[in-house]
């Protein structure tokens, strides 16, 4: 239990770190005094307000969104490479998106919430399909199977976008960052636009922790102990759609911070999914606003789409897991 | 407490694989449903338990019909256990098994109480997983995890307890704790275990009451001998057996009989010559394994044996543990221990008499060692005190044939009294009673049969084995007795 309060406290500490560091690290140094300092400088302030801090916070957003639907997935599917980017479903999301942004589209009812929604819908489509066909191919749903079907998924979804962004002529380098993944330049509406879904979501998760460390013994075995396995299924694949999806329409498609954080967190705390999820929550924000502070620092002037950090980190980490399951399996 | 009533269903509706079941369990018994692959076993716990649908029947739990039931109400009052092995992630073994809890907790908060605490510690206990608390349950044994998953069931505090081949990949150190722990809680706190069994004679060890399942229906039900008859075990599994009864528990062990024949056994025929008369012992040496009943030193009982050992030892060899000293000695002599069957005698091996006897039904070989020096009066031994003198009457009879357990015996008891009337032609007296002697107090018989050739059914006075036994041992008693006689100078 203590392990787990400690875990709690380094968490929140590191986030605290990283969101002070998100804010005032830069091409113009901005000290943390602004935030209540009145008199402070008046270009500082504006940085801080209206570049910096959105900024941070929607890294931390999409970070945190992004690592508990990974958490989810692995704990849901018994599968430690799967995350909201290796199943396809960010490629599903990003279409849904793609569509919105470059048909200009806009539901009357949903307005700003129009981007999110569709690449929401777009994410539980790609899931629904990716895991279906898996299913079809063998029952058991081996890890490879399924991480085979999500790359068949992803490569296809890639060719749909690619093919409506020529039909739309576009310029491509601005679209080609934004699928590399980027917070850069989002400003306030795109964090109000994603919060409610991220919270929903990561709130739909969080009711099936309990349901998701039984399932983990198998479907059968969760009935037999008394959860009611559909429901809870699709509210945990209805939440990492969402998580997802609102992700992807505010940010592109970032990808294996799903499956970095929850591995490194399992490691140090458990597979016990109550916390599990928040900590996951918690150290995926963390993540991704550093991420977002070295893309920003690293080659300054120039910005690295963060999608490029997190690759750098996730497709490592994604090789070892590889390697010590198929290892430990002996297959 | 379960009542399954006219049961059927299966994975496709319009198939059913389990057919028209109906069975009740009590409180407090143990079942054992067995039944060859793809009979149905694992169907049926599945259409009990409800993940498969019924088509037609119901299962009742204690009065109630299951569909009645909400699933959290269900898991408090049935506890399944599927046949389960560690996933991907690892649990420590505290926290697998205090997921059995979660029945009895609230569905949004977190609820976790003094009860839920007490029943995983009792559970943990019970399979004496204790002190493996913390550890993760990847780095358990098989045996280990199993005992885990049974703690996560048993912490679900239910009344019935369904078990998916429970022993699966354990060996028989961790499948008697499991059985035992399993039995322990039938007995002394009312548990209701159904569990499916791939071994019928561990099934027959622990269980009340067995179900034989032969293609979706029940082929026998009923307590373990009612069960595990030769006959049943052979229809539903195409397969000879035989039925034995444990040694020291009071339940039937059945045991396969293989198809397979190895060739050269069918020709195998003892004759007289096979055995070697030696400075210290007769000796006979067989190709193939004897069955074998005998009253022997070494080896005593049923068993099947390839060395036959009849040692002469000096009139007063004394020895405080003389199945210790026998077996060193066989070690010594080269023989090994656990395929011989030996006797001991103070006769001379030289004095040995071997014969052989055959009529139309077939042969035998006979061997007698004498020496009556303790003759002894069977219905006037009740007035001695103790034995003074050496001398034994060791009878070996080898069969050319097969006998049944029945014949066995009953060669045994021809044997005895053709040795006994041989002891009264020979007027052998007991020298205290100063009556006609049966036999001596250390008397030995040895029956061995090659398990070939002809059948035998019974081997009493009048049957034609029956008859080679009784002469031939009447006449080999006899000459050998004139022997005895001839070296003590009496005639």
């Amino acid at each position: 239990m203590r392990k787990i309060v400690v875990g709690y406290i380094v968490a929140i500490f590191i986030l605290l770190l990283s969101i002070w560091l998100g804010i005032s690290v830069g091409s113009v140094k901005v000290p943390l005094s602004t935030l209540w300092d009145t008199e402070a400088d008046e270009m500082a302030t504006n940085i801080l307000w209206n570049i910096r801090m959105p900024r941070v916070l929607l890294a931390g957003l999409v970070g945190a969104a992004l690592a508990i639907a990974g958490a989810a997935f692995q704990g849901l599917l018994k599968n430690p490479l799967a995350d909201p980017y290796t199943l396809g479903v960010s490629s599903g999301a990003s279409v849904g998106a793609v569509m919105t942004l470059f048909f200009n589209i806009s539901a009357p009812i949903l307005g700003i919430f129009t981007l999110p929604t569709f690449s929401m819908v777009g994410a539980m489509l790609s899931l629904f399909a990716v895991i279906g066909f898996a299913k079809l191919v063998d029952r058991t749903m081996k890890m490879e199977t399924l991480i085979l079907t999500g790359i068949i998924m992803s490569s296809f979804l890639s060719a749909v976008i690619s093919l409506m962004i020529a039909l739309t002529g576009e310029e491509l380098r601005q679209i080609i960052s934004w699928l590399m993944g980027s917070v850069s330049m989002r400003g306030w509406p795109y964090v109000k636009m994603v919060w409610p879904f991220i919270l929903i979501g990561a709130l739909m998760l969080w009711f099936n922790r309990r349901e998701l460390n039984a399932m983990l013994f198998g479907e059968e075995r969760a009935k037999y102990l008394g959860v009611n396995v559909k429901r809870s299924k699709l509210m945990l694949l209805l939440g990492g759609s969402m998580l997802t999806g609102s992700a992807v329409a505010v940010s592109g498609t970032i990808g294996f911070i799903g499956l970095v954080v929850p591995h490194m967190t399992r490691l140090l705390f458990g597979a016990d999914h109550r916390h599990l999820l928040p900590l996951s929550f918690i150290n995926g924000a963390s993540l991704l606003i550093v991420c977002d502070l070295v893309a920003r620092i690293i080659i300054a002037p120039t910005e690295l789409p963060i999608g490029v950090i997190t690759s750098f980190i996730g497709a490592p980490v994604f090789a070892y897991i590889f390697f010590r399951q198929r290892r430990t399996k002996g297959a | 407490m379960l009542n399954v009533k006219q049961l059927s269903g299966g994975y496709d509706p319009k198939k059913p694989i389990i057919k028209d079941i109906s069975f009740k369990v009590e409180k407090g018994q143990f079942v054992g449903i067995l039944g060859p692959n793809g009979s149905g076993k694992s169907t049926l716990i599945k259409v009990i338990s409800g993940i498969l649908a019924e088509t037609s029947g119901s299962v009742l739990i204690d009065g109630k019909n299951r569909k009645d039931y909400s699933t959290k109400e269900l898991a408090r009052k049935m506890a399944v256990l599927p046949q389960l092995h560690a996933h991907a992630f690892s649990h420590s073994v505290r926290e697998t098994v205090s997921i059995g809890r979660y029945p009895h907790q609230n569905s949004w908060f977190q609820t976790w109480s003094k009860d839920d605490e007490e029943a995983v510690a009792t559970a943990m206990d019970q399979t004496g997983i204790t002190q493996y608390t913390d550890q993760q349950l990847d780095f358990l044994s098989g045996g280990e995890q199993q005992r885990a998953f049974v703690a996560q069931a048993l912490a679900q505090q239910a009344d019935l307890l369904l078990l998916d081949e429970p022993t699966n990949h354990l060996d028989i150190e961790h499948q008697r704790k499991l059985m035992d722990m399993i039995r322990h809680e039938v007995v002394y706190h009312d548990l209701t275990v159904i569990s499916i069994f791939h071994d019928m004679n561990l099934a027959s060890l622990y269980c009340d009451q067995l179900i034989l399942l032969e293609n979706g229906q029940i082929s026998s039900i009923g307590e373990p001998h009612e069960v595990l008859k030769e006959k049943h075990v052979m229809e539903v599994y195409h397969t000879k057996v035989s039925s034995y009864p444990h040694p020291v528990m009071p339940k039937p062990q059945v045991t396969l009989i293989p198809d397979f024949q190895e060739e050269g056994q069918a020709s195998m025929t003892i004759t007289s010559k096979q055995i070697k008369v030696k400075d210290e012992f007769v000796e006979l040496q067989t190709m193939f394994p004897l069955k074998t009943i005998s009253s022997a030193v070494h080896n005593a009982g049923f068993g099947w044996f390839q060395s036959f050992i009849n040692r002469s030892v000096d009139k007063n060899y004394m020895c405080e543990n003389a199945h210790e000293e026998l077996k060193q000695y066989l070690e010594k002599h080269g023989f090994s221990p656990s395929n011989t069957v030996a006797m001991m005698t103070a006769v001379a091996s030289k004095h040995v008499v071997i014969r052989e006897y055959s009529s139309q039904v077939g042969s035998i070989v006979v061997a007698v060692t004498a020496g009556v020096g303790n003759a002894v009066d069977v219905s006037q031994a009740y007035k001695r005190v103790e034995t003074t003198h050496v001398g034994t009457i060791n009878t070996w009879v080898f069969v050319n044939g097969t006998l049944t357990d029945e014949s066995f015996m009953q060669a045994m008891i021809t044997a005895t009294e053709a040795k006994v009337k041989a002891l009264a032609v020979e007027n052998i007296q007991d020298n205290i009673s100063n009556t006609t002697a049966t036999g001596t107090s250390t008397d030995s018989v040895l029956i061995a049969a090659t398990q070939n050739g002809p059948f035998f059914e019974y081997a009493g006075t009048i049957t034609g084995i029956g008859k080679l036994i009784g002469r031939g041992v009447f006449e080999t008693t006899r000459i050998a007795l004139q022997d005895y006689k001839r070296a003590k100078g009496v005639l």
